[in-house]
């Protein structure tokens, strides 16, 4: 089968690999029919997220079509037609008995402090993703949904990801009726977090980026103010100063490891590899939230240390929530925001690419060419 | 190390007097059902056969009932991520040899292309199609500083001493 092949920073292309099979008596192949590449696929793809093996295929957001399944899988059968959440989750450790299914502790040997995630290294698991005709799903009757009848599968690819961690920022901001919101980041999470953001009453939702033609989409998508903060003297002061000098009432964090803005984190966290990624984004965060507020993290950074104003947090009294997405949880309302048309997921994607030009799809994304906000890749058999 | 902590609080006046638990900063992401205070009890799912290398952290006591097969530890990379996983995920000796192991892998991967007779193309790799379709002007910079730090290398390396 063709599947993207990792073969060190910034270097992947497409590939014959065999096609995957059943390791386990709950597995289930899915020929895959869309797969994302998504902003965290880039912290990968830039060598910065320890025991990325060359050889990996990458792609956590993916749907498809069930072909085979193991033994014991009861809610599947071939043919079905299934969102594919990113996270790989057993059902029954304490954790995912709690709705934490991005945590769950039967599905990463390698590293306690993350569940297993399709195609995101060894640290993740090991497993291979998406961006491949099939992949191996374990666990099929956990985590994989049935795609409702008439859902457009542009809208149900973004329901593996994008849309549950937009709203999952969202949510736990604790965001109350009339709140700001600043969200920094204006990627697809971002941009998802700033309209999900409304849904919980949010009074006003302000995103701050330096990417123009992804701020003017935010404003229009999302309506809500977007500003440039490479035209700001300093995005913390700015956003003081629009919240009548009192900071924010939830602050989200849609960048992560990968972000620009400030000298000293991006040489150390993103060209050096000093600290787990730059935390630029994470700073501002703290800094312009309000005192007693709230900072929501949805942004990836690596595992060892990030310079972080933690006197900040305590003295400020600021409570700190941020988890991967517990897509399993959110997805039966999430399914109902699409259907019912309250989120329009699918507008965000701004390039359909073959699954053969995955090598053009990952630059074009990572450098932010064509005005790209989100591509995805079609395998030959779904075109 | 035995738990010491008494189960009966009747004797601390106004203990869990406050307990809601809406209150916990984690809801409405978590619900409560204080399973894991019983430690690591639940009927495991089946066990995948372990008939590759798995290597598991030291923070936990097994390898996880499924895992991934993507590329079992190998060669010199391979080596340096054995250490790795000697010591847990607190520790820098955990991660930046595997960060190591990464880069070492980069150039296993070039020698195993060639092994294979394959010559790896790094410009399609790179995604330079895309920066010519879209980029040109950048691409062009870049290929010019390209060709220019190369010039200036083999200038330099080639250099005859006075």
């Amino acid at each position: 089968m063709l599947a993207m092949n990792y073969r060190g920073p910034q270097r992947v292309r497409i590939d014959e690999k065999p096609e995957p099979k059943i390791l386990h008596p709950q597995d289930a192949i899915v020929r895959v029919t869309r797969s994302c590449i998504c902003g965290s696929d880039l912290h990968l793809y830039n060598g910065n997220v320890p025991d990325t093996r060359v050889g990996m295929t990458f792609g956590h957001e993916f749907i498809g079509e069930v072909t085979e399944i193991g033994a014991d899988v009861q809610k599947l059968k071939v043919g079905d037609m299934v969102i594919v959440p990113f996270n790989i989750a057993c059902g029954k450790c304490h954790f995912c008995k709690q709705g934490l299914f991005g945590n769950c502790h039967e599905s990463n040997s390698q590293a306690t402090a993350v569940g297993g995630i399709f195609g995101y290294s060894h640290t993740a698991g090991g497993y291979d993703g998406g961006q491949a005709e099939y992949v191996r799903v374990p666990y099929a009757d956990v985590g994989p949904t049935v795609i409702p009848e008439g859902m457009d599968p542009d809208d149900a690819v973004l329901l593996t990801d994008v849309v549950p961690t937009g709203y999952q920022a969202a949510e736990m901001g604790g965001i109350q009726k009339g709140d700001t919101v600043v969200i920094f980041g204006a990627g697809p999470i971002g941009i998802m977090a700033a309209r999900c953001s409304w849904l919980f009453g949010a009074g006003r939702v302000i995103v701050i980026d330096k990417v123009e033609y992804r701020l003017e989409f935010v404003r229009n998508y999302a309506n809500c103010e977007a500003y440039n903060y490479e035209e700001m003297d300093d995005p913390v002061v700015f956003v003081k100063k629009t919240t009548d000098w009192m900071g924010a009432d939830v602050v989200i964090d849609a960048v992560g490891a990968e972000a620009t803005g400030n000298l000293m984190q991006t040489i150390t966290g993103r060209k050096l590899l000093l600290q787990a990624g730059s935390a630029t984004a994470a700073h501002w965060a703290v800094n312009s939230v309000k005192k007693g507020g709230i900072v929501s993290i949805v942004g990836i950074y690596g595992p060892t240390d990030n310079l972080f104003p933690l006197g900040n947090v305590v003295n400020k009294g600021l409570t700190i929530r941020a988890n991967q997405a517990s897509v399993k949880r959110l997805l039966p309302r999430l399914i109902d925001h699409v259907q019912n048309g309250i989120l329009n997921p699918k507008a965000l994607i701004t390039h359909r690419v073959p699954l053969e030009d995955v090598a053009d799809a990952y630059h074009i994304f990572s450098e932010k060419l064509d005005n790209c906000i989100k591509p995805v890749l079609i395998p030959p058999s779904a075109r | 190390m035995e738990n010491k902590t008494p189960k009966d609080y009747s004797h601390i006046k106004g203990w869990g007097i406050d307990a809601d638990p809406k209150n916990d900063p984690t809801y409405p992401m978590k619900h409560r059902t204080d399973a894991e205070q019983e430690g690591y009890s639940w009927e495991r799912p089946p066990q995948q056969d372990i008939d590759i290398e798995v290597l598991h952290s030291n923070e936990r006591p097994n390898v996880s009932a499924v895992f991934g097969t993507s590329a079992p530890p190998s060669g010199l990379s391979g080596m340096i991520r054995r250490f790795a996983f000697k010591h847990s995920e607190n520790s820098y000796l955990h991660w930046l040899p595997l960060l190591m192991a990464d880069r070492v892998n980069v150039v296993e991967g070039v020698i195993d292309d060639f092994a294979k007779g394959t010559v790896p193309n790094i410009f399609a790799e790179k995604g330079w199609k895309a920066d010519w379709e879209h980029n040109r002007s950048g691409l062009i910079q870049k290929v010019g500083i390209l060709a220019l730090v190369t010039t200036a290398a083999v200038v330099l390396l080639t250099r005859k001493k006075d």
